[in-house]
């Protein structure tokens, strides 16, 4: 792969030439804001907030999807690019319930966190808002779709695993809806708890029901564990607070890791000294479960049970 | 197998008939050079190219249009040209896209050329989506293999051997028309394996559009036909080099590929000693709105906007002033009457703030209200946005709110300044032309017509007194104070003593138009 050396923000820096821009930018410590961008995922220039401005083009470019040139110099907060920036932000904002308080997702929501750099607010307004249609029916999974930004990242992940695919958008313009299945819920679709739409939900439209009221992400410990279940070894992550761990979450999946909730429950087992209890999909029905039956190993456990007894003897 | 001996021998069979047929009908005249026009005063000014054998021919005969030199321009490539010079000829000429955008068809064809892959595609945008457009259902309906010619002659120049035609699914007479046409097409071999003979091979598909106006937009026309939902594609690669299943695609709209074939009969200085020397040719517009004659017409580029109007379309129904002129479609702006004289082309146009868009022509007298239909349009917008990109989705929507309020007589100081900002960052962040073009409607009729905004915000007055929530009823010195309209008043906000003039309490009156039925004089009006 050829390098090419180009200029952003006044530093110069070398890179191969399918970068684009922000991984460019990254390298040189620029963070440029991004909500539909995942370097694991299809780049679809969705949400805008990434544009910078190339010399030489009158028009903005969205850094996610424009490849690196040689020679190519960037600037990536104009007073041009922070304008349309606050304008985006505060669109999104302006559909948007205002719940920080208690919104699980504070305090990594990236839509929060842009509107703190950018000095965007809510507002009041009497215009259009977005219904707040909840899908409670998962023990494992809320969804708020007035909090969707439709980012999309939570249709790719889906999408990426042959036999999920469950998620997808429907409606058109300002009615567009990110729905399971043709309009199910968690429930009565075929989906498998895997978690992955939620990791990589920038805010809190998806997230972890067996997160919700236990911690505030700034009071926790998080720690990286590996699941043990299959050789995917997927990452799961710990959270703990004085010293108690509290909840299980999935990590980011990558490299072609699947995520599954056989491996979440697993995890949460090996790691929590009070685990909450699981539940299972049984047709179109959570279940409360055993454990033994929720990561099956209702067999193992009678075959060990058998091979003990007999030793006993 | 078809020859170009067995062409010329249709050809010479058929043209005695359909010359019979036509002098019978008594529509055209032939031309001493042989070409055959329709007779009128609405056809006198224009020149069909594009259009050229539409009310002409039988749109369900081959022959027919072989008659008229069908085909004789595939035969002509085929044999006597390389690739190569196909694609120097069509450079040339400098056809530029009609579906909106006007890129050089050469250029694009070119691109697509020099990309080597194992398989590339030619597709026709017969989408048509615009509201009140129907030029190229037009074409469809009236001269399908004008578009199948211009296809496989594109085909050849760039290496494909597999078509697609997206056509609206409202438009089943132009479906049931194409059917037939690649039919007979095939039947004749001249679609489909080995076209006259020769090892090139190109066949044609349709494909119906699910009817969602952004699907016209290339690439979300592409993942339509992939049989996914018709969003736009981030640009990252040109849709020449990766665009259907990743292979280099060629995308023409219908107009375009109609001009194709006459420009290999007529060769490229034909081609450019007609229109203006950036934009070489005709374009066909639908002339609709206030005008005497609607309909449609194509005209050399370069003609003035009132020589469209008056001497081709009549002038102003009920002759009325005229007072603005839309084009471009829900993409275009409003062009004041005092610019009349702008000659159509691409850049002059997008001088002054429109855009040619694919032929929408709305003529507006003084009763139309320039900020009704700026709403008009961005409601249309807003209905077909297809969601994925904020500034389009939740921007749009929030200058339609606006204009909704400032047309319902709810505007408020700053709200023009807040349609400016919106539409600034709105056309510069947007994914795809919709988005980007979104706003054009707003900001020409702010550009032009900017005192009826203030008139509507400040004054709560609609100057053309169409916007019904701004009316003012008012009785004028022909009241000859015969009470009625006092005592029919559902409110009583009207005064006056018998035989004295009355007055409507404007404050109170609640325009139920009672008073304006009931007065024997006709002294109420609105204002
Ligand atoms: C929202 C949107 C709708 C469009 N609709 C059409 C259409 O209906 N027909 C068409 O030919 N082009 C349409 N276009 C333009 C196409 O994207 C494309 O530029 C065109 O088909 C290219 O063909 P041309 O170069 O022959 O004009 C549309 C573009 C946008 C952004
Ligand atoms: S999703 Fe983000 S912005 Fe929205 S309420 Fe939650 S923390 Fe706040
Ligand atoms: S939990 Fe997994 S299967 Fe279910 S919607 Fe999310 S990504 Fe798809
Ligand atoms: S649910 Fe989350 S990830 Fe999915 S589109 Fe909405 S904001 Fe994006
Ligand atoms: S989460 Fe599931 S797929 Fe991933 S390693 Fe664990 S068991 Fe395997
Ligand atoms: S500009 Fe509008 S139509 Fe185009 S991609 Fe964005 S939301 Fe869709
Ligand atoms: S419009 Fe109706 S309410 Fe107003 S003055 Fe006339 S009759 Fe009275
Ligand atoms: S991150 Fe580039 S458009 Fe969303």
């Amino acid at each position: 792969m050829k390098n090419v050396t180009l200029t952003i923000d006044g530093q110069k820096v070398t890179v191969p030439e399918n970068y684009s821009i922000i991984q460019a930018a990254k390298e040189l410590g620029i963070d440029i804001p991004a909500l539909c961008y995942d370097p694991n995922l299809e780049v679809v220039g969705a949400c805008r907030l990434c544009l910078v401005e190339i010399e030489g083009s009158r028009k903005l470019e969205t850094s996610c999807s424009t490849k690196v040139r040689e020679g190519m110099v960037v600037n990536t907060e104009t007073e041009k690019v922070v304008k349309a920036r606050k304008d985006i932000l505060q669109l999104l904002l302006d559909s948007h319930p205002n719940d920080c308080l208690t919104c699980q997702k504070a305090g990594e929501c990236l839509l929060q966190a842009y509107a703190y750099r950018y000095d965007v607010k809510f507002r009041e307004h009497d215009g259009a808002m977005r219904p707040k249609l909840i899908d409670t029916s998962s023990p494992y999974i809320l969804k708020d779709d007035s909090k969707c930004i439709l980012c999309g990242k939570c249709v790719r992940t889906c999408s990426q695993v042959d036999d999920r695919q469950v998620l997808s958008f429907a409606g058109r313009g300002y009615d567009t809806r990110i729905v399971l299945d043709l309009d199910k819920t968690f429930e009565t679709s075929k989906c498998v708890s895997c978690n992955r739409c939620v990791v990589v939900c920038p805010v809190g439209a998806l997230v972890d029901k067996r997160l919700m009221g236990k911690t505030r992400i700034w009071d926790a410990e998080v720690k990286t564990v590996d699941c043990k279940v299959c050789a995917y070894g997927c990452e799961f992550e710990v959270l703990s607070k004085k010293g108690k761990k509290l909840a299980v979450r999935a990590k980011a999946p990558s490299n072609g890791r699947p995520l599954c909730l056989k491996g979440r429950l697993t995890t949460e087992l090996m790691h929590l000294d009070n685990p909450d209890k699981p539940y299972r999909k049984i047709g179109n029905k959570f279940v409360e479960s055993s454990w033994t039956k929720a990561i099956s190993i209702a067999d193992i456990i009678e075959k060990i049970n058998k091979l003990e007894n007999n030793e006993e003897k | 197998m078809m020859t170009l001996e067995k062409l010329r021998e249709i050809k010479e069979k058929t043209r005695p008939i359909l010359e019979d047929r036509l002098k019978k009908e008594g529509k055209t005249e032939i031309r001493e050079d042989g070409s055959i026009v329709l007779k009128g005063d609405y056809y006198k000014k224009q020149v069909r190219i594009a259009l050229r054998n539409c009310e002409i021919i039988n749109p369900d005969s081959i022959d027919d249009y072989i008659a008229l030199d069908g085909y004789s321009a595939l035969g002509k490539v085929l044999f006597e040209m390389t690739p190569a010079e196909v694609i120097d000829v069509m450079m040339e000429s400098n056809l530029r896209g009609r579906g909106g955008a006007g890129f050089p068809t050469g250029r694009k064809w070119n691109e697509a050329f020099k990309y080597d892959a194992d398989k590339k595609y030619i597709i026709c945008n017969a989408d048509e989506g615009d509201p009140g457009a129907f030029m190229d259902r037009s074409i469809l309906e009236g001269d399908p293999h004008s578009v199948l010619e211009g296809m496989a002659i594109a085909g050849y120049a760039v290496g494909a051997d597999q078509g697609f035609i997206y056509v609206r699914a409202e438009y089943p007479l132009a479906v049931k028309t194409l059917k037939k046409a690649i039919e007979q097409a095939k039947e004749y071999g001249l679609l489909g394996k080995n076209i006259f003979g020769t090892d090139f091979s190109f066949d044609i598909e349709l494909r119906l559009g699910a009817g969602a106006f952004v699907c016209g937009e290339g690439t979300a026309l592409m993942e339509s036909i992939e049989g996914k939902r018709g969003m736009p594609r981030v640009k990252i690669h040109r849709t020449a080099h990766k665009g259907l299943w990743g292979k280099p695609t060629i995308i023409n709209n219908v107009e375009t590929l109609a001009n194709v074939p006459i420009i290999y009969q007529k060769g490229a200085d034909w081609f450019r000693s007609i229109g203006t020397e950036k934009s070489p040719g005709t374009k066909v517009f639908a002339l609709v709105g206030k005008v005497k004659e609607s309909g449609l017409v194509e005209v050399p580029m370069g003609m003035t906007l009132r020589e469209i109007v008056f001497d081709i379309g009549g002038g102003v129904a009920d002759d009325r002033a005229i007072k603005a002129i839309q084009t471009g479609g829900p993409s275009g702006g409003c062009i004041p009457a005092d610019l009349l004289d702008t000659p159509v082309d691409f850049e002059s146009l997008a001088k002054i703030g429109s855009i040619m868009g694919s032929g929408g022509m709305v003529v507006m007298d003084e009763t139309d209200c320039m900020v009704d239909i700026a709403r008009f349009f961005l409601d249309f917008t807003v209905e077909e946005s297809c969601g994925k990109c904020v500034p389009c989705r939740e921007g749009t929507k929030r200058m339609l709110e606006i204009l909704e309020k400032i047309t319902e007589g709810n505007g408020e100081e700053g709200d023009i300044e807040r349609l400016e900002s919106l539409a600034e960052t709105i056309s510069s962040a947007s994914l795809c032309g919709l988005g980007q073009t979104a706003s054009n409607p707003v900001t020409s009729t702010l550009q032009y017509f900017r005192d009826e905004y203030i008139a509507h915000i400040r004054d709560k007055r609609c100057p053309a007194g169409s916007c019904q929530a701004l009316l003012e009823y008012y009785i004028t010195d022909a009241c000859i104070g015969c009470t009625k309209c006092a005592r029919n008043c559902p409110v009583s906000c009207i005064s006056g003593k018998v035989k004295e003039r009355h007055v409507i309490d404007t404050e109170t009156c609640i325009k139920c138009g009672t008073c304006m039925e009931v007065c024997p004089v006709g002294a109420v009006i609105t204002r």
